[in-house]
């Protein structure tokens, strides 16, 4: 067994070695620019790209017309948000979104509001999910913008993406999903699902970092955006800049294999996930869920320890690489905003861990987190003050720390 | 983050883990931070005479508090209540080489030894009041 081992798979994925080699030649052999019109290299890079431009499209139910390539996910909401709210502002200048989105959208409101936007941060309930009412109820003449996640970062929580979407149609509002974590590993289907703006990311679905893509409705309705890249024109005037043609290429055949292994990984990694969360909630008391038990990624689980602060229960399992909402983990020593947002309590938030599973994950790899995890968690709770109020019957809500600390 | 050979020391072996009698005469408990705040540290001190004789720590914190508490309890003991009422978060810091954002984890523990201590004296003023 190879240590660590690798359990972050939200964060990111390794390339996939059968899109590895769809790219390589388009390093050396086929290294046009898909912008030469004058000349067959530049016609191999551009067969490519809209080849690549097929599998994206196949895999979320679109027409190849309506991908804009973009760097990646957080290029992409920049453009949909920005780009809309610029194209649209005549007709309205409110924007509704939520406040267990990835930080992309949430800043990118943030600039929104600056130029004068106004924007509703949905509370989403304690599983982190948006209900279609909530949505239906923060509805304004004025509102132009619908964003919301397809599935969450943190938590796997996925959104009533379809309900909403229904419902945004019917009110003329746009509806943009960022699916960063759900293509590829839940069934996404613009049409169906009433989408009119959804981002992919290749490095999360085994594609290289540094490319993704925007999808923008061409019909029903149709679309448009204010460029947020000039320059040459590229992707139809949406996104100035030369294509970055191994990349995309990279993320075509990852979107390929996705619509191909699908439903096969999600059912071998739900199953994963699943045998990891029975072993470690067989051996330890006070281990919560983050998250919705019935609509959920199929790979991601994210469990609170409580009595145990993330960071250091991060450091005594260091041989599998895991996240943590801890504030430690990040810069700003502050809890996660997505556990925040669902009111899990800041003493939870603090000993929470992502752990994802992934196409390279095995059954092997699952037992020997659960076993550190465990190991590890014991022994922080000898160690935890807090875990000997829990056994003393203390509980630790009802401590008045202030009063405590004097 | 990178930790220090010496914070990655304290923590895969905490000294003085454990609780001494908080009902005991002799003994002065001090809990400081929150589990909000994702620090909660208790340090106990057991003293005869002036000189404290045991020091016991439980920490639920990041690497840094748990290695700043048991540093604490290693420094304490042998040490009269004068001389420990001089430890500061700043030799903390420099023996453990926290980087500026675990700061926050010494300053905790130079409370716990204060608040230990506090405790201490103040059950010595009820017993002779």
């Amino acid at each position: 067994m190879k240590l660590p081992i690798y359990l972050d798979y939200q964060a990111t994925t390794p390339v996939d070695p059968r899109v590895l080699d769809a790219m390589i030649p388009y390093f050396t052999e086929h290294f046009g620019n898909a912008a030469s019109r004058s000349h067959p290299f530049g016609w191999e890079a551009e067969a490519a790209i809209e080849k690549a431009r097929e599998q994206i499209a196949a895999l979320i139910g679109a027409s190849s017309k309506e991908i804009v390539i973009t760097s990646g996910s957080t290029e992409a909401i920049n453009l949909a948000l920005k780009g809309a709210a610029e194209m649209y502002a005549e007709k309205g200048k409110h924007v509704i979104t939520s406040q267990a989105e990835h930080k992309a959208v949430l800043d990118t409101c943030k600039h929104l509001e600056k130029l004068g936007c106004e924007v509703t941060y949905l509370q989403p309930d304690k599983t982190g999910r948006v209900s279609v009412e909530a949505v239906a109820a923060a509805l304004r003449p004025d509102t132009i913008l619908v964003a919301l996640m397809w599935a969450n970062n943190e938590v796997g929580t996925l959104n009533p993406v379809r309900e909403i979407g229904e419902l945004c149609h019917s009110k003329g509002v746009l509806f943009f999903s960022d699916a960063t974590q759900a293509v590829g590993k839940v069934p996404v289907d613009v049409e169906a699902d009433h989408v009119d703006l959804l981002c992919v990311s290749a490095h999360k679905l085994y594609g290289p970092k540094g490319v993704g893509a925007l999808y923008v409705r061409r019909k029903g309705p149709r679309v448009r955006l204010v460029a947020q890249m000039d320059g040459g024109g590229h992707e139809r005037g949406m996104r100035s800049g030369t294509l970055n043609v191994t990349g995309i290429v990279g993320l075509g055949k990852a979107c390929e294999l996705a619509r191909l292994e699908m439903a096969e990984e999600a059912k071998r990694t739900a199953a994963l996930r699943d045998r990891l969360e029975q072993r470690i909630t067989s051996a330890l008391d006070f281990v919560h869920l983050n998250g919705n038990r019935e609509h959920r990624l199929p790979n991601c689980l994210n469990l609170s320890f409580a009595f145990v602060e993330g960071e250091s229960l991060i450091m005594g399992i260091s041989k599998i690489a895991v996240s943590s909402g801890s504030a430690c983990t990040s810069a700003s020593l502050e809890p996660s905003h997505v556990l925040r947002a669902m009111a899990v309590g800041d003493d939870l938030a603090h000993s929470s861990i992502r752990f994802g599973i992934g196409r390279f994950t095995t059954e092997a790899d699952v037992d020997f987190a659960a076993e550190q995890v465990i190991t590890a968690v014991k022994r922080l709770r000898e160690l935890s003050p807090l875990y000997e109020m829990a056994q003393e019957g203390i509980d630790i809500k009802t401590v008045n720390w202030q009063a405590a600390n004097h | 983050m990178a930790y220090s050979n010496k914070v990655l020391d304290h923590y895969n072996n905490p000294r003085n883990v454990g609780s001494l009698d908080k009902g005991s005469q002799s003994v002065g408990t001090g809990i400081v931070g929150a589990p909000e705040c994702g620090d909660v540290m208790k340090l106990q001190i057991q003293v005869e005479g002036d000189r404290i004789v045991d020091a016991k720590f439980k920490t639920f914190g990041c690497g840094s508090a748990i290695a700043s508490s048991s540093l604490a309890t290693e420094w304490l003991k042998g040490k009269t209540i004068d001389e420990a009422m001089q430890i500061k978060n700043t030799q903390i810091v420099e023996e453990l080489a926290l980087p500026p954002v675990k700061i926050h984890c010494s300053v905790l523990a130079e409370d716990a030894i204060k608040s230990a201590i506090a405790d201490y004296k103040k059950k010595q003023g009820e017993a002779q009041s």
